[in-house]
């Protein structure tokens, strides 16, 4: 039973229990699922500065804070007691494609060539870590929402508007993906 | 007994609703006053959320390149899915007017079409292919141990606060 358990689950499984927080969270307390509304929350609780966006009750949104705070312990136990043994299968050519890049570690979730102290003071590293998590939270925030608030929550509910922003979503990523890491990856 | 009561908003809580409202997608409208520890049924969903982040390997860079390589069905799948599940189970809501635990109707926003949904989501999607992570991902990330996603996630925080500041000067 463990052993199953610690092999990587499927993708039906895990769209499933995603599915089902859209009405867990409606049914439980009238909410609606999202996640990068709480980076905007931990600015309004540490730094609002006096921004009009920063300044609301934090405390009246906290559930969210709890949510990913619940998000960081699952996989936490996960990774130390439910961890897969083997390393991750990586569909053929994009490990090849990446091998010719230099990334052949796949012991883990993340390559180690990349996501590393050592890398984060070099150039390809400020833009991985920095750059990256910039434009994630930036992003998100002028979007409205990320995956989990438009893609998920949004489609769900019907809503065209997050229809638009999934698309670009995806344009975002495979644009950066085909034209701009090709070159990024060999930093 | 629970000790939630209804309540009335003020107009100083009808205006903070305005400002929680400006671009986000979920804003708590339930007029329920909990104490805090109602907040826990929160916290267990987002454990079993993170369990399901790292075992199906949703936050793992890897999966990210093969989704927009396009060159693996798995992220796909899993999106789909969970959009299906969700889709069903909002229309099953709606048809029986359910209500909350706590009696309240369920409402759900209705989102506005501005701009932003664009040129945040493009520069959301590029974000998203080079640290492989969405917001999600980022606290999953960091619970299943890569220490280095700090500095990912800090910086995620910091876009957000910039945006926050230059908000009124940016096309909606």
């Amino acid at each position: 039973m463990l052993e199953a358990i610690k092999q990587p689950w499927p993708w039906y499984v895990a769209g499933a229990l995603i599915g089902l927080t859209v009405p867990y969270l409606l049914l439980v307390g009238n909410k609606s699922f999202g996640i990068s509304s709480s980076l905007r929350h931990l600015c309004a609780a540490c730094l609002p500065a006096n921004i009009k966006f920063f300044k609301y009750d934090w405390k009246k949104e906290a559930w969210n804070l709890f949510f990913v705070g619940g998000i960081a312990l699952g996989a936490f136990i996960a990774a130390q007691f439910l961890s897969n043994p083997d390393p991750l299968v990586l569909a053929e050519p994009t490990a090849e494609y990446l091998a010719s890049k230099g990334i052949t570690d796949t012991a883990a979730l993340l390559p180690s060539e990349i996501f590393s102290w050592d890398q984060l003071f070099t150039l390809r590293g400020l833009i991985f870590f920095v750059v990256g998590g910039f434009m994630v939270g930036f992003g998100t925030r002028y979007a409205g929402g990320c995956t989990s608030g438009h893609a998920i929550m949004g489609l769900s509910s019907l809503q065209w508007p997050s229809l638009v922003a999934t698309c670009c979503f995806m344009v975002g990523g495979i644009v950066m993906t085909w034209f701009i890491l090709p070159f990024l990856l060999t930093l | 007994m629970e000790q939630a009561f209804q309540h009335t908003p003020t107009p100083q809580e009808l205006a903070d609703l305005k400002a929680r409202e400006l671009d986000a997608i979920c804003v708590n409208e339930s007029e329920l006053v909990h104490p805090w520890w109602h907040n826990l049924k929160y916290a267990v969903w987002g454990i079993l959320f993170g369990i399901v982040f790292v075992k199906a390997e949703i936050v793992s860079w890897f999966r990210i390149q093969e989704m927009f390589r396009f060159e693996s069905f798995h992220m796909y799948g899993v999106i789909g899915t969970a959009v299906v599940v969700g889709l069903i189970s909002v229309l099953i809501l709606k048809r029986a007017k359910a209500r909350t635990i706590y009696g309240e109707a369920i409402h759900i926003p209705t989102k506005t079409f501005n701009k932003g949904q664009i040129y945040g989501g493009l520069l959301f999607g590029l974000g998203w292919a080079i640290t492989g992570a969405c917001p999600g991902p980022l606290f999953a990330q960091m619970g299943a141990g890569f220490s280095v996603i700090i500095v990912t996630f800090v910086s995620a925080v910091a876009g957000t606060w910039v945006y926050g500041l230059l908000r009124d000067k940016l096309p909606h």
